[in-house]
């Protein structure tokens, strides 16, 4: 099928990571007093989904190269 | 159930899934040229996608919900359904079965059957799952809106429009390959969204040593916990092996199982018969592009499946473990309380006082109709917990009043005609007053509402343990990994609602509608012609079948009736809980027998289309009767002889299975060889294992031929074994 299921699944958990990590830079610390046990789980989730949006994009764009390659 | 507030993050990362799952369907909409496209992703889509979408397919909210359910309540032994009861059968699926289901050319696994036996068994087959699939779905759904309108106060029904809209849109727009895709997408959102709950969970108890510490004192009294009667106990081992309890026999393990049931019953009968017969997830590895890549399917979900337990079932020890815990402050979930008892609750509560305190507590338990600590009632009764409650309802009674009051002052007072213009702007302002005093006093009377719940819950001495893994949920996710978590639950009951609508319209269209279509309007028939000199003669003439564009468009409008009976069936769920649990045992009879079919029919060319069809029928009517003359639990035994008592419902149903095999097996074998072969072994080349080309692999590199990637599996399916011996 002609869609390249890594370009949404990469994108999606991007801009979610960005709103996490970013919410983790902004919020109280509190929050995560009362939750997570005083880890900003926020922000340190945020990134490990930026990190894996970002494995699915490159490895989408690299399959679109290389089919324009071929 | 508890209540969860959500914060503007934690919708916008709901919001952004949805617009991701819609966004997909829509972009695939330019690829569904012809049925095939539509129906079964015409073969096109790669392995990895496939075989995360085939684990996905069976990884529903409800067996999320219901692992953790069963880690708590069983231990570790609940990996048995993963390293027993689907491991070996999907490695089976790969390397033995689906060279005949892929390379016999059939659309789905009813039409399998019907080119290898005959219409007989295609119908059965085909019918059976078609309803089951429509329910399937239309449980799964209840079960989504109910959970949305407790935690989160949405409505009911709106929840559950709202839901399978996106559903439809997405499936309407994208076919089979939609339902693939977003299955792929909630794979990752379900295992990235519940992974910090079970670290910050695991992280909290202490580590794995504490837990095992302390899973080992829940043992030796699991009544503390409310998990087992007062006086029943076990090795310390119980909860954290899950082997030894079992070889020990079934009143040493909290599932009450022996092990020949474990592993006959669920590790070869239920597990083959569902990983290997099942067409909801067969269907995942059939639309792979080639195949190799369809044999690849299961091993490659087996990888992810293997490893499940870490993410389903721990969440089920962890709450264990903390709730034993006096420190954490964590305790099971206690079920949640009936509103019209609630509220007969309130009564009885508002008249007690301190000194009453005995007889009151009689009464209130006696009101909830649930096992209740005293103790905790008398707390409530002494400190007059339930006083805001009744207060705030005085007061909302008050502001009901002054607001109807006020209204029909107005209206009189606009009838009247003579009343001035400031005299109508006045009455007016004052009905707007008094109609946002009772908005106010609704709100304030159902924050009380809610939090006196919440303290008389927690009187209950019972556990709600499908509400465990949100309890977690609850406790560890601040707002945003709130809205992640959340996210996750909610994808994998619309992914599980649109796996079962692909696999019903696909089966649908296929199997009932052109099998009955081509029997009944486009079979060859006779016809009369009259020649010029007027002499009749005899003809047959073959009808033409519809074009594909008419089975395109019978796909689409099936999918929309499947989700609207989908609904309904929510519906039928919500209001007759009991009749649901016939209809899935009912189903559980259907099953049960199903892989003894399939096993001869892909193995022994003798085995004819009769020899299935009594075969299979008499499989079921086996279940049905063993379940008829035992009982487990208080279950089964409406044959009105109750031949033999089970430890647990699940030893019931395993045995149940075995038996069902065993003489649908025998039956088949018996009645094929008394009747004759209708099928040549031309026919059958392609269907058969002795009358089919082996498939060669040579042309892959080793790495990835499926008989070295099942035995690797097979390899670390043992050793998880061992490690948890």
């Amino acid at each position: 099928m002609g869609l390249d299921i890594r370009l949404p699944i990469g994108l999606m958990f991007s801009l979610v990571g960005l709103l996490l990590a970013g919410y983790g830079l902004a919020s109280p610390k509190d929050i995560y007093d009362a939750h997570s046990l005083g880890i900003n789980i926020n922000l340190i989730w945020g990134a490990v989904l930026i990190v894996f949006g970002a494995l699915m994009l490159f490895g989408a764009f690299r399959a679109r190269k290389a089919n324009a390659a071929k | 159930m508890q209540s969860i507030t959500l914060g503007w993050l934690d919708y916008a990362i709901l919001g952004i899934y949805v617009a991701f799952v819609v966004g997909i369907g829509f972009a695939l909409k330019r690829y569904m040229k012809t049925s095939s496209d539509f129906l079964t992703s015409s073969r096109g889509i790669p392995t990895w996608v496939t075989g995360l979408a085939f684990i996905s397919a069976n990884l529903g909210a409800l067996e999320l919900v219901g692992m953790a359910a069963s880690g708590a309540k069983y231990g570790i032994a609940t990996a048995h359904f993963y390293w027993v009861g689907a491991i070996p059968a999907m490695v089976f699926l790969a390397i033995f079965m689906m060279p005949f289901y892929y390379g016999s050319k059939a659309r789905s696994v009813p039409e399998y059957l019907k080119m290898r036996f005959d219409e007989r068994v295609r119908g059965v087959n085909s019918i059976a799952f078609a309803v089951m699939t429509v329910f399937a779905s239309g449980i799964s759904m209840n079960a989504l809106a109910k959970l949305l309108n407790q935690l989160l106060g949405w409505n009911y029904h709106l929840a559950l429009w709202v839901c399978s809209g996106v559903v439809l849109i997405y499936v309407l727009k994208g076919g089979l390959t939609s339902a693939i895709y977003t299955e792929v997408l909630q794979f990752f959102m379900i295992v990235l969204g519940f992974a910090p709950v079970v670290y910050l969970g695991l992280k909290d108890a202490g580590g794995w040593t504490a837990v095992t510490n302390a899973l080992h004192g829940v043992a030796a009294n699991p009544a503390a916990l409310d998990l087992k009667p007062i006086g029943e106990s076990y090795a310390a081992n119980a909860w954290t092996s899950a082997w030894q309890p079992l070889l020990a026999g079934p009143e040493c393990n909290p599932m009450g199982v022996d092990w020949f049931a474990m592993v006959f019953g669920l590790g070869f009968v239920l597990s083959f018969g569902y990983w290997c017969t099942n067409f909801l997830v067969v269907q995942r590895a059939m639309a792979a592009k080639n195949m190799t890549a369809a044999r690849n399917t299961p091993l490659v979900a087996a990888v992810p499946k293997m490893l499940f337990p870490a993410l389903v079932i721990l969440p089920g020890l962890l709450a264990i473990a903390l709730a034993s815990m006096p420190g954490k402050h964590y305790r099971l979930p206690p079920p949640p309380i009936d509103s019209e008892n609630f509220v007969a609750a309130i009564q009885v509560m508002s008249k007690a006082t301190a000194q009453d305190s005995d007889a009151a507590f009689k009464q209130v338990s006696s009101t909830i109709g649930m096992k209740m600590s005293k103790e905790k009632v008398t707390a409530l009764i002494t400190s007059f917990a339930v006083a805001p409650v009744t207060e705030a309802a005085a007061q909302l009674q008050a502001a009901t009043t002054r607001a109807t009051d006020s209204k029909t002052a107005l209206k009189a007072l606009k009838r009247k005609g003579t009343a001035t213009a400031a005299e109508i702007a006045a009455a007016e302002a004052s009905t707007e007053t008094a109609k946002q005093e009772l908005r106010a006093m609704e709100k304030k009377h159902a924050v009380a509402s809610q939090a006196f719940n919440e303290r008389l819950r927690d009187t209950v001495e019972a556990n709600d343990y499908d509400g465990v893994i949100l309890s977690l949920v609850k406790k560890y996710c601040p707002t945003g990994l709130l809205g992640l978590a959340l996210t996750a639950l909610l994808a994998s009951f619309m992914s599980g609602m649109a796996g079962n609508v692909t696999a019903f319209n696909t089966v649908w269209t296929y199997d009932l509608y052109q099998s009955a279509r081509r029997r009944i309007f486009d079979a060859p028939r006779a016809c009369t012609i009259v020649g010029k000199d007027g002499k009749e003669t005899e003809v047959m003439v073959t009808p033409k079948e519809p074009s594909d564009s008419h089975y395109m468009w019978m796909g689409r409008f099936i999918t929309v009736v499947g989700i609207l009976l989908s609904i309904g069936c929510a519906y039928f769920a919500r209001m007759y809980n009991n009749a649901m649990d016939v209809i899935q045992l009912v189903f559980g009879f259907v099953n049960a027998p199903l892989f003894a079919t399939f096993l001869l029919g892909m193995f022994w060319k003798r085995c004819t289309g009769t020899g299935a069809f009594l075969g299979l029928l008499g499989g079921i009517g086996t279940s049905a009767l063993v379940h008829g003359m035992t009982l487990a639990e208080g279950k089964g035994g409406w044959l009105g002889v109750q031949y033999y008592e089970f430890p647990s419902t699940m030893a019931q149903n395993f045995w149940l299975a075995s038996f069902a095999f065993i003489v649908c097996f025998v039956l088949t074998a018996g009645i094929s060889l008394a009747t004759k072969r209708t099928k040549t072994d031309a026919e059958l080349t392609g269907l058969v294992y002795s009358l089919t080309p082996k498939t060669v692999d040579a042309t892959q590199s080793w790495i990835q031929r499926p008989a070295v990637l099942g035995t690797i599996l097979l390899i670390g399916c043992v050793i998880l074994n061992f490690l948890f011996w």
